[in-house]
């Protein structure tokens, strides 16, 4: 499949071609967006490099992807913009099911924080690293991740404890 | 003059016995008294609950403050309570049934959350919308950019103490809820907005009551603008008061009127101009000093600009269809269903499978929606309902520049301060 990549997008692929030749293992595009998948495990150092040199300082969104059959089941995504040229970029990074565990980029981005600890608490990826990695919707003694493909859309019931709705039968 | 300051230069002095003896004189058979903390003698350390119910949070958002004296040293929010899982529920609905769920996220701007939805969808399945239909939506959504702000500018005054200003914004509000009506049959929760185009067409009666509002409201812009703008007790409530730095803004990662009051200009209207923003002509107000009151002034420019935008509109909206004339992309009109067979069969169709997007393609388009970028990311796999839904909301992003921007401000000015940044939780809970 080509490639329609901008200026920026270039520079993206051949800075990161270049200098994390064996960590980068895909681009693509799909709808007009482009998408990048790098391994897991360097994450914060190619963070680093597109904040400083590739001027990626704009971190808009982090989210979690379920690819539930798939081996590396986890997927987690960060949504980043150049704000020279108003790019955006998504890199991909994909973790195993037992125990996933990813660098947090929180130090590379405050605005991380938040959005990791989103990931973690409908995902169940940790984040090492992170400055207050507590769930963020759910309370704390949850014990499930709800966006996982295999928690039920009707809820576990007994699994959170509810007020009850008719106070009078008691 | 924020007290540590204070405390630097007069160096209070605390005397030890003068403070056991009135502690000790109260102790008696039914009460202890604690022992005098030294570092702290007036217990001036405390740590205060804010929320989740209390009409200055503007919905469930806790705050726990960390207190010394009336200064917050440390701020955690706690947010979840309007959680309700709707990208689980979108996960198991199809994209057109998904969409009232979207007017009840940001339910103070339900327009923009709808074309949000519908802008993605028709990305990630490439389906082509009519030019009169792009118009209709441009105005729904400029519409609830006024709306949204309206309702934070009332509250905000509120807030800083100025009762009446609430209804008087409340009687512009209601005005745009009977536009909302003509237009889409609804007041509040519209759903107007279809995959493909828009559900009907503007009537006569609709262009005529958005006329008279459009030509009515910068007069009530001004005189507002008259009443704030060199009032004195609003700007000592606002001025410097929950200042976030330009330096500081990016990392943190505000958006919208947020990011704009501290001297960013970006806003999605320009840097990606989806339906035709790039057909009209208006700026983007921007202000540099990050504090309250300039969130207050960039807030009250971007009302009169969405006024220029939709006055461009009405003059440049075509005549012409108002949905997609694709039977597998869009519904069918209604007179169609009601008169053919393969109308019928179609309606059925959209209603029962939906759109079907290609299995694996993925998409992000993010509109600009008052509280700032609002981005939908779509997986498919092939079938009729999405794979994942990531909703990039804007009031979640803003809470988390709040916990950052309260520390060191007066406990006092925490409700402007919330007011000022102005905060969903519908939509930051999803």
């Amino acid at each position: 499949m080509s490639l329609e990549l901008n200026d920026t997008l270039q520079t993206l692929v051949d800075g990161l071609t270049e200098n994390f030749s064996d960590k980068l293992i895909e681009v693509y595009q799909n709808s007009g967006d482009t998408f990048v998948r790098v391994e897991a495990d360097s994450i914060l150092e190619i963070s680093k490099y597109l904040k400083e040199k590739q001027h990626f300082v704009f971190l808009c969104d982090v989210f979690g992807n379920d690819r539930y059959t798939s081996d590396e089941r986890f997927e987690v995504v960060y949504n980043l913009m150049n704000l020279r040229t108003q790019t955006r970029v998504f890199i991909k990074v994909r973790v195993e099911e037992e125990n996933p565990t990813l660098e947090s980029v929180s130090s590379v981005w405050k605005a991380a924080g938040w959005n990791e600890r989103e990931v973690y608490d409908m995902f169940g990826v940790r984040f090492e690293n992170h400055p207050d990695l507590r769930r963020i919707f759910m309370p704390e003694d949850f014990e499930y991740f709800p966006m996982r493909k295999e928690f039920p859309l009707l809820g576990i019931p007994g699994s959170i404890e509810l007020p009850n709705t008719t106070p009078d039968t008691e | 003059m924020k007290v540590t300051d204070i405390n630097s230069k007069v160096n209070p002095q605390f005397q030890e016995k003068h403070q056991r003896s009135i502690y000790k004189s109260l102790e008696d058979k039914h009460t202890t008294i604690e022992d005098v903390d030294i570092d702290d003698p007036l217990n001036a350390k405390m740590i205060l609950n804010m929320g989740p119910q209390h009409p200055a949070t503007h919905g469930v958002l806790r705050l726990v403050l960390q207190l010394r004296g009336e200064t917050i040293e440390k701020t955690k929010l706690d947010i979840g309570y309007l959680h309700r899982g709707v990208e689980k529920i979108a996960e198991n609905k199809t994209y057109q049934e998904f969409m009232p769920y979207t007017d009840r996220m940001d339910y103070l701007s339900p327009y923009s959350n709808n074309v949000a939805l519908c802008l993605a969808v028709e990305k990630i399945a490439s389906v082509e919308v009519p030019d009169r239909a792009q118009y209709i939506r441009m105005i729904g959504c400029e519409l609830a950019r006024i709306s949204s702000h309206l309702l934070w500018l009332g509250t905000m005054v509120m807030d800083a103490g100025a009762i009446s200003f609430f209804i008087w914004t409340f009687r512009e509000r209601e005005k745009i809820y009977d536009i909302m009506d003509q237009i889409a049959g609804h007041r509040f929760t519209v759903s107007h907005s279809r995959i493909g185009g828009v559900a009907n067409d503007l009537t006569s009666d609709a262009s005529a009551i958005i006329k008279e509002f459009i030509t009515k409201f910068p007069q009530e812009l001004k005189d507002w603008h008259g009443l704030l703008d060199r009032n004195r007790i609003f700007i000592d409530r606002n001025e410097n008061v929950g200042v976030l730095e330009t330096d500081k803004a990016l990392d943190i990662g505000a958006t919208g009127p947020v990011l704009r009051a501290s001297g960013f200009a970006i806003d999605q209207r320009i840097i990606t101009p989806y339906s035709k923003y790039d057909e009209v002509e208006f700026e983007v107000p921007t202000r540099l000093e990050g504090d309250n009151l300039a969130r207050y002034f960039v807030r009250m420019e971007e009302m009169k600009e969405s006024i220029r935008i939709i006055q461009q509109c009405l003059d440049k909206m075509p005549k012409g269809p108002i949905r997609s004339n694709n039977a597998k992309h869009t519904y069918p009109s209604k007179d169609e269903v009601y008169y053919s067979m393969e109308g019928m069969i179609h309606d059925f169709m959209m209603t029962d499978t939906g759109i079907c997007p290609p299995a694996g393609a993925e998409c992000y388009h993010a509109v600009e929606s008052p509280k700032g970028e609002l981005g939908y990311y779509i997986q498919s796999d092939g079938t009729g309902h999405p794979w994942r839904i990531k909703i990039n909301t804007p009031s979640f992003r803003n809470l988390q520049v709040l916990e950052n921007i309260l520390d060191g401000e007066m406990v006092a000015d925490t409700v402007v301060i919330i007011g000022g940044v102005d905060p969903v939780m519908g939509e930051a809970d999803k």
